[in-house]
């Protein structure tokens, strides 16, 4: 695996950003701002290290994206913050709450919309917030107004009373998210919550994670989709191979690790492969970019670089300049 | 679930086997029997009156008397064993598998406040009340073919419900171990109905040799029979009480075995 990683230029690297961690608020009570708290963790599956240290902290009533590849450890990451995966070493606190002993405090207080659809095929839109708005202990007296309510958050009022096998795909992944909403959490976590969605769809769940935001609630949202992580998150954390590798604000991680300007020449294989071995002898950092070779950081480019188009540095520049271009 | 490293008080932390836990899982297994207790009545209502037909009518002209018991009573009641087995044992397998590996129904639930023991507990429940009630059907048939009205019939839901969660945690250990649903197969014909043979349903095991004899005493079945007969059949008596503790270690073991055997399975 290549990483073109800027450790010259760090903005904000992991190494800063754990001082703010040294303290982290077990307790909410006490007044600090944890929502996450992760610490040293470490989760093998057999020979596969899929969580390899990792040290992350989410603080109150921000967006934060969990960036990286397929296979970096982000599912399990989400799985382990509700205790269905279990570390097997390090400290893990979420709401103040330590698990796994506390989980299901921890559980009870966050919301969940799962990667994979996990919806009763066979129920109503409404018999699954009921039967959630009961898991979640919503108040008898107030389950109907919260189903009512989800169900108005996900624009499912017509359907409410469809059988999930009838619903489209667009809609089942909203009732996802209004089954991890029933209960009004004060954390949500978003594991991949628009793979697999049409642009329409995608668009109306980011204005829902952005309401959701603005109403105080913190999310993590783990995607691989950079777009994603650039439109809504506060912060990003860039995971890779089982730990944070970088992590900032969108904005910060880009010209830390990309640069402002990033040049794209295109050109026949042939050339692209000159263009390639060009960069490399200047010592530019560049990268493939589907028919082109991407050069970043090309503000500080002298006259000898080839010439090709000119534009803004974005999120995706430094996560393959951060992560590495080969696929596992 | 393992317990903090550091015990600190938590105000508001909630316990295990929580009521409302309990009560949310099951409300999911009621809505969606509500959709399919016609087929389930259905079946539990034709499957004992075919037994019936074909065991008491066509039989019942050959035999007309087993164990000094008359034979259309002496199938209704070991159908009622049946019915509670399968009732209970496949459920088990099956819904479990299913909810577990295909719908990742249990993955969904275990995301909200509910431990591993709280839903599987939840789940085992409902499969054996439901299985205690169908279980009184093949005594209603039997009634229409001529059976007694007895006020021991009454206990026969007690009866099945706890045979019924033996059963069901069993069902569910098989699911949390087996590698693909083909697997059921292996267990329905090596396990579930060889027990047939040696529990007194359709014959009495007093005629089998005698090492058949002794496996049947540690056949659940076979105790829920002798006691569904006793108390359907009036003859209720001390060495019932003997069957119904073994019902009752079967099924306390079955529950803490399916507990852990899938709760390995659903936390990694």
């Amino acid at each position: 695996m290549q990483v073109v990683s800027g450790q010259a230029r760090p903005l904000r690297t992991v190494s800063e950003v754990s001082d703010e961690r040294e303290q982290p608020n077990l307790y909410p009570d006490s007044g600090g701002a944890a929502a996450i708290s992760m610490r040293g963790v470490h989760k093998r599956f057999g020979g596969i290290t899929a969580v390899d240290g990792l040290d992350l902290h989410v603080p109150s009533g921000v967006c934060f994206g969990l960036l990286g590849p397929n296979g970096a450890g982000k599912s399990t990451t989400m799985r382990m913050l509700t205790a269905q995966t279990l570390a097997d070493e390090g400290q893990i606190a979420v709401l103040g709450y330590r698990l796994p002993g506390e989980s299901k405090q921890a559980r009870l207080e966050m919301g969940v919309v799962p990667q994979l659809d996990n919806l009763d095929v066979e129920l109503t839109c409404r018999q699954i917030l009921t039967v959630f708005a009961r898991l979640y202990r919503v108040p008898r007296s107030e389950r109907s107004m919260a189903v009512e309510r989800a169900l108005g958050i996900a624009n499912l009022e017509p359907r409410a009373d469809t059988i999930v096998r009838e619903l489209s795909g667009g809609m089942r992944r909203r009732l996802l998210v209004a089954r991890g909403l029933i209960h009004s959490p004060r954390l949500v976590l978003l594991d991949e919550p628009t793979v697999g969605l049409d642009p329409q769809v995608r668009q109306e769940l980011w204005s829902l994670i952005d309401g959701l935001r603005a109403s105080g609630v913190t999310v993590l949202m783990s995607t691989h989709y950079i777009e994603e992580a650039e439109r809504l998150a506060d912060t990003v954390a860039v995971m890779n191979q089982g730990k944070i590798i970088a992590q900032g604000p969108p904005g910060e991680l880009v010209s830390a690790h990309a640069g402002e300007q990033v040049l794209e020449v295109y050109g026949a294989p042939e050339k692209l492969a000159a263009v390639s071995q060009l960069a490399s002898e200047g010592g530019w950092q560049s990268r493939r970019s589907g028919p082109a070779i991407a050069i970043l950081r090309a503000e500080t480019l002298d006259g000898s670089a080839p010439d090709g188009v000119l534009r803004p540095a974005n999120l995706e520049d430094a996560f393959v300049a951060l992560t590495g271009e080969d696929i596992e | 679930m393992s317990t903090p490293t550091e015990p600190r008080s938590a105000p508001r932390r909630i316990g295990r086997l929580e009521p409302a836990a309990l009560a949310g899982v099951m409300s999911r297994d009621v809505a969606i029997f509500g959709r399919y207790w016609k087929a389930t009545t259905f079946s539990s209502v034709v499957q004992p009156t075919i037994y019936l037909l074909a065991f008491g009518l066509g039989f019942g002209s050959l035999v007309h008397t087993v164990a000094h018991v008359k034979y259309v009573p002496y199938v209704a009641t070991g159908v009622v064993a049946t019915a509670i087995l399968f009732s209970s044992a496949f459920p088990g397998m099956f819904n479990t598998f299913v909810r577990w590996q295909f719908q990742r129904t249990y993955d969904a639930m275990l995301a909200a406040p509910v431990d591993v023991e709280e839903l599987i507990t939840a789940e085992m429940l409902w499969v054996s009340l439901r299985a205690g009630v169908y279980g009184l059907a093949p005594l209603l048939v039997g009634i229409a073919f001529g059976l007694q009205p007895e006020a021991g019939m009454l206990l026969v839901p007690l009866i099945g419900f706890v045979t019924g969660f033996g059963f069901v945690g069993f069902g569910v250990t098989i699911a949390a171990v087996a590698k693909t649903i083909d697997n059921f197969n292996y267990i329905t014909s090596a396990v579930l109905t060889p027990m047939f043979l040696v529990a007194g349903t359709f014959f009495p095991v007093s005629n089998l040799p005698d090492g058949v004899r002794q496996a049947a005493q540690v056949n659940p079945l076979y105790h829920c029979v002798q006691l569904v007969r006793d108390a359907s059949l009036g003859g209720l008596n001390t060495a019932d009480l003997g069957h119904g503790a073994v019902l009752l270690v079967f099924a306390v073991l079955m529950w803490r075995v399916a507990i852990w055997s899938l709760g390995k399975r659903l936390i990694d």
